[in-house]
């Protein structure tokens, strides 16, 4: 059967460097999938294939059945992808609120006769779609400072929650917990895992944290040097040979 | 100290006409960190459409919508098949500074092909030597218009901005493009608005500045230079700081022509322009753009 993303034998290289090669992986629906691997693995630049900043040197990738090669970030985004950046990207000097409306500008566009005809009631729905994110999300002590000024754990959740705010099909969140707290990264595995519960969107993650990933994930594929080394249910992959070659060496 | 007055209402009024050119200036470095050096030269050719079309006896509210659309035309042209073309294909900021430099020297050959090399005056419903005298000050008409020019265009830029879908996706563009991008933003569309609105803003001053001086193909450079100083001193990516940079500067300006002297008058912009890059590179108002790594 077919998954929701499917990934088949993607390559990217930058000149005579091999980011990713002949990697192939599907993410089903409403599962959350990990990809792992240590630091240069080409986690990352698949992401980056995946949401069209990068064009793959071959390979496919396909969301619901429809190829997302040549598209551009922004069509991507709008067919229900959305994503997390490792070095946060947020609108520093916007408040939180409006970094979350940002997410919210694709359905404004997509309801742009309904907007125009009860501009008071769209206004409201997209109003009230954030909220309810600030609120899951604990980002009210906040809402109204600029995001700039947050610390840390509470930009990446910002930037978790205008992610949500586009009401994607599919969440990619490229090393969620990376430089939080251990206290941190238990809060955000629950939001991890509320997500799927609450708003059913299958995520696809990437984690450089192997225990992280392992208690958060339904399978995982592994990644080293940009070749799909192991894939399957979290005790097989971390217990596979190369994996533990490729995170402890030998 | 009715002359300071008079010193200081002159310097505003001057000012808010380099206010529009500086946010103009502003609106497209912040967005796309290219600086557009083809600003005032936009604006040339489009009062000159405003000068053909009132010679053509068409009224001068007409001529004055042909001239705001064929400048914002220029702009958005000259970005989606140009500059948006050389991005892509991975041009630098420089590069792409040069090709805005290449636009001006092609607006000059057609405005002087066109219309040719000698001034004109440009026929204008609001005279500068019908005056109001209020306290001992003498206002102008074209200056107090120059005034509400100033003042309804950056006002209607700031609504545009601050309050509407399309200024948070601009903003959200300027910030940060690739995130404005995966949030579904087509960012190419929302930075040809800025073009647009840019180029319109330059129209605007090009058309009431038109009147003090006469109508020829390098009448915008000193105004496009004033917009551009302004903008130094504000700071080149605030809004906000194109406007304060601006009043300052004209006021400054006035008050040097008037107490020192008046040979000065156009050295002070660029007396400020160098004070400023030593002592505050990033303007009165100017924040650095600052990405974790």
């Amino acid at each position: 059967m077919a998954g929701l993303l499917e990934v088949g034998d993607l390559s990217l290289a930058f000149g005579g460097i091999k980011a990713i090669e002949g990697v192939s992986l599907s993410v089903l629906e409403s599962e959350t999938l990990a990809v792992i691997g240590p630091n240069g693995s080409g986690k990352t630049s698949l992401f980056n294939c995946i949401t069209g900043i990068y064009r793959p040197t071959s390979g496919a990738i396909a969301f619901h059945g429809a190829s997302l090669l040549g598209h551009t970030p922004d069509e991507i985004a709008r067919a229900g992808v959305a994503r997390t950046f490792q070095n946060l990207r947020l609108f520093h000097n916007m408040t939180v609120l409006d970094n979350l409306m940002v997410g919210r500008h694709l359905h404004f566009a997509k309801n742009l006769a309904a907007a125009a005809l009860r501009l008071r009631a769209e206004e409201i729905r997209h109003r009230s779609r954030c909220e309810e994110i600030i609120e899951f999300l604990n980002l009210e002590p906040v809402r109204k400072s600029r995001a700039g000024d947050c610390p840390y754990g509470v930009q990446k959740r910002v930037e978790l929650g205008r992610a949500l705010a586009t009401e994607p099909r599919l969440l990619l969140l490229d090393e969620p917990v990376s430089g939080l707290t251990q206290e941190e990264k238990e809060e955000f595995g629950y939001w991890v895992h509320e997500i799927r519960g609450r708003f059913r969107i299958t995520v696809l993650f990437v984690e450089h944290d192997l225990r992280f990933a392992s208690r958060l994930a339904d399978r995982m594929v592994a990644l080293d040097h940009g070749v799909k080394i192991a894939e399957g249910t979290p005790a097989e992959v971390q217990r596979h040979p190369e994996v533990v070659k490729a995170y402890v060496g030998n | 100290m009715t002359s300071f007055f008079q010193y200081v209402f002159t310097g505003l009024s001057a000012g808010s006409l380099y206010m529009l050119v500086a946010l103009g200036i502003v609106l497209i470095y912040r967005s796309t960190r290219v600086l557009n050096f083809a600003h005032g030269d936009i604006a040339t050719v489009a009062t000159f459409v405003a000068f053909s079309a009132l010679s053509h006896k068409y009224s001068f509210l007409a001529a004055f919508g042909a001239s705001l659309a064929v400048g914002a035309a220029v702009g958005v042209a000259f970005y989606l098949s140009v500059l948006a073309r050389a991005q892509r294909e991975g041009a630098n900021l420089l590069g792409m500074v040069i090709l805005t430099l290449g636009l001006a020297l092609i607006i000059q050959g057609v405005v002087i092909w066109y219309w040719g090399a000698d001034p004109v005056s440009l026929p204008f419903p609001i005279s500068d030597t019908r005056t109001y005298t209020v306290g001992g000050v003498v206002i102008s008409q074209l200056s107090l218009a120059s005034l509400g020019a100033g003042i309804l265009g950056s006002l209607l830029l700031y609504l545009l901005v601050q309050k509407t879908r399309l200024g948070l996706a601009m903003r959200a563009t300027s910030e940060n493009l690739m995130a404005a991008q995966t949030l579904g933003i087509p960012t190419r569309l929302v930075l040809s608005v800025s073009w647009g609105a840019a180029s319109a803003l330059g129209v605007v001053a090009g058309i009431f500045l038109a009147p003090a001086l006469l109508l020829d193909p390098f009448f915008m450079l000193d105004p496009f230079l004033k917009g551009f100083a302004a903008a130094v001193l504000g700071g080149l990516n605030s809004l906000p700081g194109a406007v304060v940079g601006a009043l300052v500067l004209g006021v400054a300006e006035s008050l040097t022509g008037g107490y020192l002297a008046i040979h000065f008058k156009n050295t002070l912009a660029f007396g400020i322009i160098i004070v400023v890059l030593l002592v505050r590179p990033e303007g009165l108002l100017g924040k650095e753009f600052k990405e974790r790594v």
